[in-house]
Formats: structure tokens, C-alpha cells, sequence
């Protein structure tokens, strides 16, 4: 399907393929290329999508059956030998089961392993809490050594995996179930890990968005634009850490209104991530974050909970245009210091 | 007590009936797990309408036998016997998996009427079944604790920290039930993690094993009665059973670990079944 050892991928492909479908596929590629990258699952091969390595590589693939924390632990091992295991489960359970071989035998010993997690967010719907993962950003977030990112699309997906490779070091990429929709025609748009992606210019307020959200945000920029004549700018923080300060900042400075939106509870992940960047700059800034508000999320259709949980266009456009009816402080010698 | 002719009879006729609402709700609900819940229809019937001290009124009834679905992927299988038990009306099944509804793939303890665990990651219902039975001793209370354990979830560690403390802890009113369907989500159990010797490891682990065909009545009372007269430590029935029992389309294939049927393949599931009305 992809050329051997290939780097391109084809728009009319990522039309039609799942984000995990694209990632096993490039990480079958990548396996060509790196002889000692290893797949590593726990009776989820199939459901995240690595079966597509596992297949082209059976020697270097590895079962561990239902058991997440050896899987980690293993994986651990494996690196500390010189192997580079990328390992797949769900998000909840990369993030949650194996919680402490992931931050212990992996981050604490700053090993070269490749977490790749799927099902992220509320994305897996009607299976509800137990396979929802609304807290893995925060809980991995406070990981020290650790590269997390949220890609928002299949092609973005695709270079998150890839660029991956250049760090010696551990990475959590965290990916969806389905089809979210694909954002990007190209690879080329100069994805960096580190640096946000500005998917709409604008001036009067931004939103900052991953994952899955980036493409309501970007849907509601249109809408606002259309009905309200505003200028909206959206970025895309597919690295939530390390985060992108620069960004951030400029936002804060050019727009004075931020919203963050993601897939994922409201405590600690990117828009905390924002807020103590926003924070730690001493500058004004209304701001508010959209996500899950401390709660477990119900089971129900994925649609309907981004819908329920406002980080879907309505519930976008809704806070922006509430945030920007809000009042604050202007902030006389802002324009000096930056 | 052994079982009657007359019961057998009627806990064939409630296990079809559940089966056919298990592909029925199947169908409505756009995807559930169905070849596992199909093969611990009959461990569950028996015990839901010959052994469980329950009171479907009054689902929290402090001294009713408490049911853990350890495998909680099951929830569409468990769903369908607590409507036929009356814990809820059956036209509740019709709303599975939607958005809202009290009933979604993996049971939620507060909004499901008799369902005593949440559960639905692997390895965590065995652990609070332990815990309820501890309970049981220290508040001297009569409640037996039953539990049901997935083969391929037998692989999560936590469940052997769950058998170890049963055992130590000499859990008498605890039994569970193995769903020995030899599949899980990628193959066969014995070609993704080894199990077997199983029976030899729960020994191993202090558990009294009794073996049977978790499809046979007479195999699955005399196990039970063991159990409940059994005082020295929790007891482990380990059923053989078949993923997707009774759907002929769907047995021992692992691909109906989890799927969607159209009208289609509902008619032909039915079809499949209606063999086994009596
Ligand atoms: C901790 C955890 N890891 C992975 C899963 C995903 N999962 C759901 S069911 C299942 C297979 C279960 O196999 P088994 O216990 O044999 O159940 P059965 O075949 O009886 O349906 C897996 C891996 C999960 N629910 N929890």
C-alpha cells in the first residue's frame, strides 16, 4: 500500500484511513528502515492498528497478552539493551495499568521507547468510562523525560511517528479510535515536535486546540468569521510537552483571549499547560479552557459526548463569543516588553 | 441441590431466550461484545435462577449475594439476564450503547439496577469480589460472593494478586467461574499467552478447581454445591465453554469478540439458535 521504506504518503490515503490505521502502516515502513525497532502489544494488535508492523515483522513483534505492566516493563528492558520497542494499548491503559513501569522503568531511566496510544480521549464512546481516557495527558504530563503529543489527523499522525525517531528518548503519542477527520492534504507543513502549527492567522482572540478538536476549532473559526466577523486564530498544540512557550506567548500578546480545547479532562492537561505558561508571564489575558469538567465521562456516541462536553464547533463558538464579551484589565506597559 | 429434569428444562429455555435477546440487542446497539457474553450464558443463568440470593425490588438489599462481572466486557450478557431477572424492563435493552441510556458496553454500577462492580478494565472485578467477601466476614453477614473471570484476562497480574489473597485470607464465601472460551481479542489464548497448565496454577495458588463444561447443568450445580459447601478457601470453576455458544457463525472465531450484525446476520443468528428451543 506504502512504498517500501517510503516517507510519502498519499492525500488520497489519508482520505480513507483511521489515524492507528496510518500509524501501523508507517511504522511498518519505519521497521524497514530501523532494524531493531520492536512492536510490542497486550491482546490489542489488532485494535491499535500494530498488527500492520507485527505482520511484516513477526520476529520483532511481541504479544504480551492482557498484561500492561510487563508489557512496559519489558519494553524497559528491551531499550535498555538497544532495542527502540514502540508499544501500543489504549490510551487509558498505557496512561492508567501501566502507570508506574511507564514513568519508573521508561521515563525515570529516560529510555529510547515509543508509547503509542489509541482509543485517547472519549473517542471510544459507548464503551464508556473504563475505556475513556480523559486523565492520561495530566497523569503523563507530570512524567519528567517525557515527549507527549496529540496529533490532530491521520497525516499528522504520520509525522508525529516518524518524528519520534529523532528523539533519544521516551515519547507518548496519543491518537484517536476513528475516523477523525483529516485536516491536513499534505506532510508538508513543517510539523515539529515542539512547535505548534497555526491552522488560521487571526488577532482577536485564539484558540489553541489537539487531537480531534483542531478540526472544530478551525470549523468554528469559519463560523465566527462568517457570522460574526471575527478574526480567529487557531493553533494546533499537537505537543503538549514540551509545550510551545513562543506561541503561547504571542498569542497572549497579538489576541489577549485564549480557549483551550481538548478531548480530555479540564485539570491537567494542555490547558493547564497553556494556563501556567499564561500564568508565569505576568501578562492579562482572559482565558478559559474547554474539556471534560471533572467528571467521568458517560458512554454514549463519540459525537454526541465532544458534542455534551462543548469541545465540538457549537461549544467553540459558544466560549468565543462569550470570552469575548468579557471584560479585563488592560495591561499599560505590555507593548514595551515584548 | 442436584438438578431436576424440570429445571434443566427451564434453565435451557431462559438461556436461549437470553442468547436471542444477547443477538438481538446486538443488532440495536451497532456493536458489542457478543462471543464472550454468549458463552457465559449458562454459568450466569444458573446461577441468577438457581443459586443467587437476590431480590430484583430491592437491588440493594444489604444480605443479597453479590455477582461480579470481572470480565466486564460481557455487560451486553449480563445486561439481558438482569432485564429477564426484572431489574429493569427489557425495553431498556432497545437504548444499549446509546448516548444517555442507562446501558452501555461495560455496565456502570450506578446507573445499571444490579450491578453490584463497575468493571470493564481486566483484572479488577476478581480483586473487589475479594473485597466483598472479606466484608462479608468482618460485618458477619451471610452474602456469598459470586464472580465471573475471563480466560485471557487470567493473564493481567492483578488477578493472581487476587487469588493469592483469597486464598490466604481462606475466602470460602467467594467462587468464581472461569470462562474458559480459549479465545481473546488477537487468537487463541494458547497462541497469544500461554494459560495452560491452568487448573494446576489456580491449585497452585490455593483455590479448590473443579473442572467442568460450563454449557452443562448437571456439570455446573454439582460444582456450585461443592462450593457452597466447601469451608476451607474459595473454590475456582473452571468452565470449558465456547466464544460465541450457539451462534454457529460465530463460535470459536475470534473475530466475533466484539462486532455489529446487520438485519441480516440478525435473522441468521436467530436462525442458529432456534435449534436449541425446547
Ligand atoms: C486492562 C485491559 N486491557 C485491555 C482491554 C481490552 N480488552 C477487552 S476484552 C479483551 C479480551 C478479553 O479476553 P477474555 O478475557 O478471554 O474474554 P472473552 O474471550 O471471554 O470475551 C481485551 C484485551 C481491557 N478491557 N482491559
Amino acid at each position: 500500500m506504502t512504498p517500501e521504506g517510503g516517507l510519502s504518503w498519499t492525500v488520497y490515503d489519508a482520505n480513507k484511513l483511521a489515524p492507528r490505521e496510518i500509524y501501523g502502516i508507517v511504522l511498518a515502513d519505519l521497521g524497514s528502515i530501523h532494524p531493531n525497532i520492536v512492536g510490542l502489544s497486550a491482546d490489542l494488535a489488532k485494535s491499535t492498528k500494530i498488527e500492520t508492523f507485527g505482520n511484516k515483522f513477526p520476529d520483532r513483534f511481541f504479544n504480551f497478552g492482557i498484561a500492561e505492566s510487563n508489557m512496559f516493563g519489558a519494553a524497559a528492558g528491551m531499550a535498555k539493551v538497544g532495542l527502540i520497542p514502540f508499544v501500543s494499548t489504549f490510551s487509558a491503559f498505557a496512561s492508567m495499568r501501566a502507570c508506574e513501569f511507564l514513568r519508573t522503568d521508561i521515563c525515570y531511566q529516560n529510555l529510547n521507547c515509543k508509547v503509542i496510544a489509541t482509543h485517547g480521549g472519549t473517542s471510544f464512546g459507548s464503551a464508556g468510562t473504563t475505556h475513556h481516557a480523559i486523565e492520561d495527558l495530566s497523569i503523563v504530563r507530570a512524567f519528567a523525560n517525557l515527549t507527549v503529543i496529540v496529533p490532530a489527523d491521520g497525516i499528522e499522525t504520520a509525522n508525529a511517528v516518524r518524528a519520534c525517531m529523532d528523539i533519544d528518548g521516551p515519547v507518548y503519542i496519543r491518537i484517536g479510535r476513528g475516523f477523525e477527520p483529516p485536516i491536513f492534504t499534505t506532510e508538508d507543513y513543517g510539523f515539529q515536535i515542539g512547535k505548534a502549527v497555526e491552522m488560521c492567522p487571526g488577532t482577536d482572540i485564539t484558540v489553541i486546540a489537539c487531537g480531534c478538536t483542531v478540526f472544530h476549532a478551525v470549523n468554528a473559526a469559519k463560523i465566527l468569521k462568517d457570522e460574526d466577523g471575527l478574526s480567529v486564530r487557531v493553533l494546533n498544540m499537537h505537543t503538549i510537552k514540551p509545550i510551545d512557550e513562543e506561541a503561547i506567548l504571542k498569542a497572549v500578546h497579538d489576541t489577549r483571549r485564549i480557549i483551550t480545547v481538548e478531548d480530555h479532562n479540564v485539570i491537567g492537561g494542555l490547558g493547564t499547560a497553556v494556563a501556567d505558561v499564561i500564568a508565569a508571564s505576568g501578562k492579562g489575558c482572559a482565558f478559559n479552557k474547554l474539556g471534560v469538567q471533572d467528571a467521568f465521562s458517560p458512554h454514549g456516541y463519540p459525537e454526541d459526548l465532544l458534542n455534551l462536553n462543548k469541545i465540538d464547533m457549537d461549544g467553540i463558538v459558544e466560549k468565543v463569543r462569550e470570552l469575548m464579551g468579557r471584560e479585563f484589565e488592560a495591561d499599560e506597559d505590555w507593548e514595551d516588553e515584548v | 441441590m442436584p438438578i431436576t429434569d424440570q429445571e434443566r428444562i427451564e434453565l435451557q429455555r431462559r438461556a436461549n431466550a437470553v442468547r436471542k435477546d444477547i443477538v438481538d440487542v446486538t443488532g440495536w446497539s451497532g456493536g458489542a461484545h457478543i462471543g464472550g457474553s454468549l458463552s457465559m450464558v449458562d454459568m450466569l443463568t444458573t446461577l441468577y435462577w438457581k443459586y443467587m440470593k437476590v431480590d430484583p425490588a430491592n437491588p440493594l438489599w444489604e444480605d443479597r449475594d453479590r455477582f461480579v462481572l470481572s470480565k466486564g466486557h460481557g455487560g451486553v450478557g449480563h445486561a439481558v439476564v438482569l432485564a429477564h431477572k426484572g431489574y429493569f424492563p427489557k425495553e431498556e435493552l432497545k437504548d444499549f450503547n446509546h448516548t444517555g441510556s442507562n446501558l452501555g458496553m461495560h455496565l456502570d454500577s450506578h446507573k445499571a439496577k444490579g450491578v453490584d462492580a463497575s468493571t470493564g478494565s481486566m483484572g479488577h472485578g476478581l480483586c473487589q469480589a475479594v473485597g466483598m467477601a472479606i466484608g462479608a466476614r468482618v460485618l458477619d453477614k451471610p452474602f456469598h460472593v459470586y464472580c465471573v473471570v475471563g480466560d485471557g484476562e487470567s493473564n493481567e497480574g492483578s488477578i493472581w494478586e487476587a487469588a493469592m489473597s483469597a486464598a490466604h485470607y481462606k475466602l470460602s464465601n467467594l467462587t468464581a467461574f472461569l470462562d474458559r472460551n480459549r479465545m481473546m481479542i488477537d487468537g487463541p489464548t494458547e497462541t497469544v499467552m500461554r494459560l495452560e497448565p491452568l487448573a494446576d496454577k489456580w491449585t497452585a495458588f490455593g483455590w479448590k478447581v473443579r473442572v467442568v463444561d460450563g454449557h452443562d447443568y448437571g456439570q455446573l450445580v454439582d460444582a456450585i454445591d461443592f462450593a457452597l459447601t466447601y469451608k476451607e478457601g474459595p473454590v475456582m470453576v473452571l468452565c470449558n465453554t465456547i466464544k460465541g455458544k450457539g451462534v454457529d457463525f460465530m463460535e470459536n472465531d475470534p473475530a466475533w469478540h466484539y462486532g455489529g450484525l446487520n438485519t441480516d446476520m440478525v435473522a441468521k443468528a436467530q436462525k442458529s439458535l432456534e435449534k436449541f428451543d425446547v
